[in-house]
Order: C-alpha cells, then sequence, then structure tokens
C-alpha cells in the first residue's frame, strides 16, 4: 500500500463528522496556518509541493494561486469545482460524501492563503445528497469555530456556502462555472480576462477542483518537502483514482503517482485484474475525453517501457501512441467490448452537454454522433470513417472552451487504433445486428489473424 | 390552477439562500431557488412558478426562462410521481445499464421519455451521474440505486409504488 494522503482515515467510523475527524489530527492543518504562517508562505507550500490541479488539466496550483490579482481592492473569491461531471469521474463524490471535512479544512486554508473572505463549493445538482453532507458539515465547522469571525482568534474570517448547479456538464469548465454560480446559463467566457483578474462577479477569482483543495491539509501537515518526496518528477504526491468498467474491483483508489499502470490494473490491492477471467482490450485513463488506448500502449509506451500513472508517462508518445491522466476517471475494457458502441455514447454525451456557443462543437458534437450511430448499427459508408476523423479535426481547437476538444479526442484516437473495427461494421452490417455483438464473440484484428495463420 | 406561492417557512429559507450572495447579486439564487419551486409545485417548472421565481428574485421572467431551459434537470413538463434518470453514458453502458433500460421499458410499457398512463412513473435516460463504480445505476430523486440488476429494479419499483411518493432532489 502507498501512502495515504487523502484517504488515510477514510475507514475510521465516524470520520464525516467534526469531533471524529479533529480526533484524529483534523483541522491541525487549519491552526497551524492560521495560527503561524503569513498567507505567502502557505502559498509558497503549495507551489514547492508540487500540486496540480486534480480536475484533469494539471496545472500548477500554487501558480494559479500566485496569479490572483493581489492589488484589487475588489472582494477575492475561492471557488470549489465540485461540478464532477466527466465520464469516468467519481472520486470527488467519494471524497466529499466520505471526509466532508477535509474538503472544508481545504478550503479554510486555501481561503486564508487567498484572502477571500466568502467561498463557495459549487456542486453538480445530482449530488444534492452530498450537498447536505456538506451542509451538515459546514454547520459543525462554525460550531467548533472554525468558520465564521475571527477563526481561531485570528483576523481571518470566512463564510463558506455550497450552491447546486442543475445537471450541465459544461459547468465543470471554470468560467461557466461561474457564470452558473451568477445565476446564468453555464457559458464558458472568452478569456482573457482570466478569472484570476476577473472572476466571479468580475472579481478576482480561484477555482479549484475538491481534490485539489483537500490536499492543502496534507501539505501544510507535513510540509512540501515531504509531500513531492511522494512521485516521480513534475507528477507529485498522491491521486484519486476512479476506475470503472470491466474489473473486479471498481472503486476510488488513492495511489502514489508513478504507480506502474499494469500494477494498477491487476494488483489485487487496486482493481484486482479483467473480470470474468477476460482479457484486456482499451482503457480511457483519465475520464472520456482523453484518447482511449488499446492495451498494448497503456501497459508499455511506444519506446517499450512501462506505462506510469503519472501526467508525462500517460502523455508520453503525444495523441500518437499515449493519452493523459486528465481527471483519473479509469475506464477498462474487455474483450468483448465494441469500441464503436462504446464511442457512440461519448459522442452523444458531447452532443448532449455541448453549450451551443460555438459552431463547430454545437454542429460537430451531433454529426459525429449521428455518424457514429449509423456506423454502429450497420447503415454506415466507408467513407463515414474518414468522415469523422474530419469533423474531430474541425472542431478541436475551433472553439471557447475545451468541450470541443474533449468532444475531438475520443473519436480521432479511437478511429486511430482501431480503424478495423469500424471498418468491420461497414462490411459486415448484419455482424452488427445484436446490439450485443462481440459479447459471443469478441472482434479479431483481420490483418492480426492473417498474421497469425 | 391555485396561486403559486411557497409556504412562510420557504420565504424565510429564501431568503437565507439569497442572503448567501453579495448585495445586489440576488440573481445567483436562481438555481437553488428553482430547485426549491420544483420540489415544492409537482416536479416541474411551470411558467407560473418561473414567473413568481422571477419576482422573488426582482428580474425579468426571460431570464428565469432561459436559464430553467438550459439545465437538464430542470422539467418544463409535467412528469410521473417517481422520475426515474437511467444513467447511459460508457462506463454504465459496459456494465449492463442498455439491459436495465430494456427491462424498464418492457415493466413499466412504456418508452423512454414516456410516463405510465397511471402518472406514477416517467422514465429517462441521463448521461454519466458520477456514480461509475456501482455501474450501472438509476437516480430517482437524490437518491442513487446502485448496481443495478433487472431483480433489484422490480424490487424497486415495489418499493416506490407503494411508498407512492413523489420524488423530489430536495428530499
Amino acid at each position: 500500500m502507498g501512502k495515504q494522503f487523502l484517504l488515510g482515515n477514510i475507514k475510521v467510523p465516524g470520520i464525516h463528522t467534526y469531533d471524529v475527524y479533529r480526533k484524529h489530527g483534523g483541522y491541525n492543518a487549519a491552526e497551524k496556518a492560521l495560527k503561524t504562517q503569513t498567507r505567502d508562505q502557505v502559498i509558497e507550500e503549495v507551489k514547492f509541493s508540487g500540486l496540480r490541479g486534480r480536475g484533469g488539466a494539471g496545472f500548477p496550483s500554487g501558480m494559479k494561486w500566485s496569479f490572483l490579482d493581489q492589488k484589487s481592492d475588489k472582494p477575492r473569491y475561492l471557488v470549489c469545482n465540485a461540478d464532477e461531471s466527466e465520464p469516468g469521474t467519481f472520486k470527488d463524490r467519494f471524497l466529499m460524501e466520505k471526509l466532508p471535512h477535509l474538503l472544508i479544512e481545504g478550503m479554510i486554508i486555501s481561503s486564508y492563503a487567498l484572502g477571500a473572505k466568502t467561498s463557495y463549493i459549487y456542486i453538480r445538482g445530482e449530488y444534492m445528497y452530498v450537498l447536505r453532507i456538506l451542509e451538515k458539515a459546514i454547520l459543525e465547522a462554525y460550531a467548533a469555530g472554525f468558520l465564521g469571525k475571527n477563526i481561531l482568534g485570528t483576523d481571518f474570517s470566512l463564510d463558506l456556502y455550497v450552491h447546486p448547479g442543475a445537471g450541465a456538464y459544461i459547468c465543470g469548465e471554470e468560467t461557466a462555472l461561474l457564470e452558473s454560480l451568477e445565476g446564468k446559463r453555464g457559458l464558458p467566457r472568452l478569456k482573457p480576462p482570466f478569472p484570476a483578474i476577473a472572476g466571479l462577479y468580475a472579481c478576482p477569482t480561484v477555482v479549484n477542483n475538491v481534490e485539489t483543495i483537500a490536499s492543502v491539509p496534507c501539505i501544510v501537515n507535513i510540509s512540501a518537502d515531504l509531500y513531492n518526496d511522494i512521485g516521480i518528477g513534475k507528477s507529485t504526491g498522491t491521486k484519486l483514482i476512479s476506475a470503472s468498467g470491466h474489473i473486479n474491483k471498481p472503486g476510488v483508489y488513492e495511489i502514489e503517482l508513478g504507480l506502474p499502470v499494469e500494477e494498477f490494473i491487476y494488483s489485487d490491492e487496486y482493481c484486482g485484474g479483467i473480470w470474468k477471467g477476460r482479457s484486456l482490450k482499451a482503457v480511457v485513463a483519465g475520464g472520456s475525453s482523453v484518447p482511449i488506448l488499446p492495451a498494448n500502449l497503456i501497459l508499455k509506451t511506444a519506446k517499450g517501457e512501462p506505462r506510469l500513472m503519472t501526467y508525462e508517462s500517460l502523455s508520453d508518445g503525444g495523441f500518437v501512441s499515449g493519452s493523459m491522466l486528465g481527471s483519473g476517471g479509469f475506464i477498462v475494457m474487455d474483450e468483448t467490448t465494441c469500441i464503436v458502441r462504446n464511442l457512440w455514447t461519448f459522442a452523444r454525451f458531447y452532443h448532449h452537454e455541448s453549450c451551443g456557443q460555438c459552431s463547430p462543437c454545437r454542429e460537430g458534437t451531433g454529426w459525429m454522433e449521428k455518424v457514429l450511430h449509423r456506423i454502429e448499427h450497420g447503415h454506415g459508408h466507408m467513407s463515414d470513417v474518414d468522415l469523422l476523423v474530419d469533423i474531430a479535426k474541425k472542431i478541436e481547437g475551433n472553439t471557447i472552451c475545451p468541450l470541443g476538444d474533449a468532444a475531438a479526442w475520443p473519436v480521432a484516437s479511437a478511429i486511430r487504433h482501431f480503424r478495423e473495427e469500424f471498418e468491420y461494421h461497414v462490411k459486415y452490417p448484419e455482424k452488427v445486428k445484436d446490439p450485443k455483438h462481440f459479447e459471443k464473440e469478441p472482434f479479431v484484428s483481420e490483418k492480426l489473424e492473417r498474421a497469425v495463420h | 390552477m391555485s396561486e403559486v406561492r411557497f409556504s412562510n417557512d420557504t420565504l424565510t429559507l429564501v431568503s437565507k439562500l439569497i442572503g448567501r450572495y453579495p448585495e445586489g447579486r440576488q440573481k445567483s439564487a436562481l438555481l437553488p431557488l428553482l430547485h426549491i419551486a420544483q420540489s415544492e409545485f409537482e416536479g416541474w417548472l411551470s411558467v407560473p412558478t418561473m414567473d413568481y421565481v422571477a419576482s422573488l428574485l426582482k428580474i425579468q421572467p426571460i431570464e428565469v426562462y432561459e436559464v430553467a431551459s438550459f439545465y437538464s434537470m430542470f422539467n418544463l413538463k409535467p412528469v410521473g410521481r417517481c422520475l426515474l434518470e437511467v444513467c447511459q453514458t460508457g462506463p454504465c453502458w459496459l456494465r449492463g445499464s442498455d439491459d436495465i433500460v430494456i427491462h424498464l421499458e418492457k415493466k413499466l410499457g412504456i418508452k423512454v421519455g414516456e410516463t405510465t398512463a397511471d402518472g406514477m412513473f416517467t422514465l429517462k435516460t441521463v448521461e454519466c451521474l458520477g456514480s461509475c463504480d456501482t455501474a450501472p445505476m438509476l437516480q430517482c430523486g437524490a437518491a442513487y440505486y446502485e448496481n443495478l440488476t433487472t431483480e433489484s429494479v422490480d424490487a424497486l419499483l415495489v418499493k416506490l409504488n407503494a411508498d407512492g411518493e413523489r420524488s423530489s432532489y430536495m428530499k
């Protein structure tokens, strides 16, 4: 078992309550930061820790904090992005449900460092029961004097509120989230200005993912030096991985960055191998938006080195032979999976979630879904495969926010690595009539078969 | 239709919610208020309901309509007492969400998007609800029903029927 910076106490009964959390060292970091460290010291610690945004983009968190406009005379805001909606990702829900006080403690320290007096946790509306858990924990924190006026007798005061979304993936994009928090449609803003200059109510704002903020108490507790001892290179500390799909043990796992992918998939400590004794076909390693990789390329890089769970190793080879760590939404597919059908569900998702602001995304996501639907249902043409590549190319990089890229990458990568399977659907429409077409007889690459015989 | 108005208790809650945002930024309370309104007025947002919310926040009705129509959790048409929302995105599909949808359609005698004749159930498919490790799953009100099998779905329908309560995200 590796280091457990976040989930170390997860099995302690009642850890979601203030009393138990406090008894197990909870709020010690808040105490340490507020009483013994200056705001700048906390920011420096987070910078030195090497902590990177855990929502998907992986941007250095300390650097993001240092962009916040400190000269402005407007109020400053910290907003926690709990709009977790990336398919395959459920670690933030797990963390908030089981350890609400860890997030609250992280919000207190981070708000202190940034000079925010009011902070919000924007949680996706579907997680309403988690919102109730958070609100209960916030009341406990107020009662214990960790929120409200003059916390721990210092001159730092903080009000913390939870705000529900109402079903829109796009609100995970930070400027769409801010629009939504202002009571509007979640349409991403043109940048610049970035939120650090003009965010919530046009005031300087930092938006951070749940896991990012929950990592801050640990950094303050053990020091940045010890935090970045864990990990490899620029991937420091631990990361929560949401493991789903065709594995024996789906769930949330905290891993030390640098763990070999093979160990993560096959070790009983983590995924426990592929279910039903089947073999691995493909993995989407960082949430639905990142490129899919076939078994050989997820276990080893194109250079033949073992693939590691780090930002760098997972993206080794660029999009030709690599992918991304993303949000850590690790979706595993066994040999019976139809790559086309899985991709169609993703395309349908992005079509449904496109905010409609930019035409390449609004039109392109719907078009890709339509083409994938007809290929999957045996009505495709051979030219459809290249058509998909073409549409994806024309969406990528041509939209205000990254949703367009997120919709394009899965399509481009699935065709790059599994083109033959798409062509099979066109060539043999009668063989894909049954929606479970590869369940009894997994798809085998003809090229591969020829090579064997 | 009776007059659209929150109870006094709810109105107290509403002013508390508005107080969470800075002076003049009361529009921020729109999503929380729409959730409450939908829950209090039979699970959907009628035009009079939206107009009422607009009046509480001192904003134009159009500002409410455009928001209500953007977010997938708001129903702009009446729905059954229990809204069953089955997740159908990749990770759930890999674990058999199609079978759950087909089973529910057969069992309820309706297609996705329809409501049973007795007004009890509306069946809807939704995109990723962030419960991929317990797939297949569905949401009804605030509750997540996870690791579904056709048997557990049957049992759930019996339970919901017996309870007879209207599903709400707020309960």
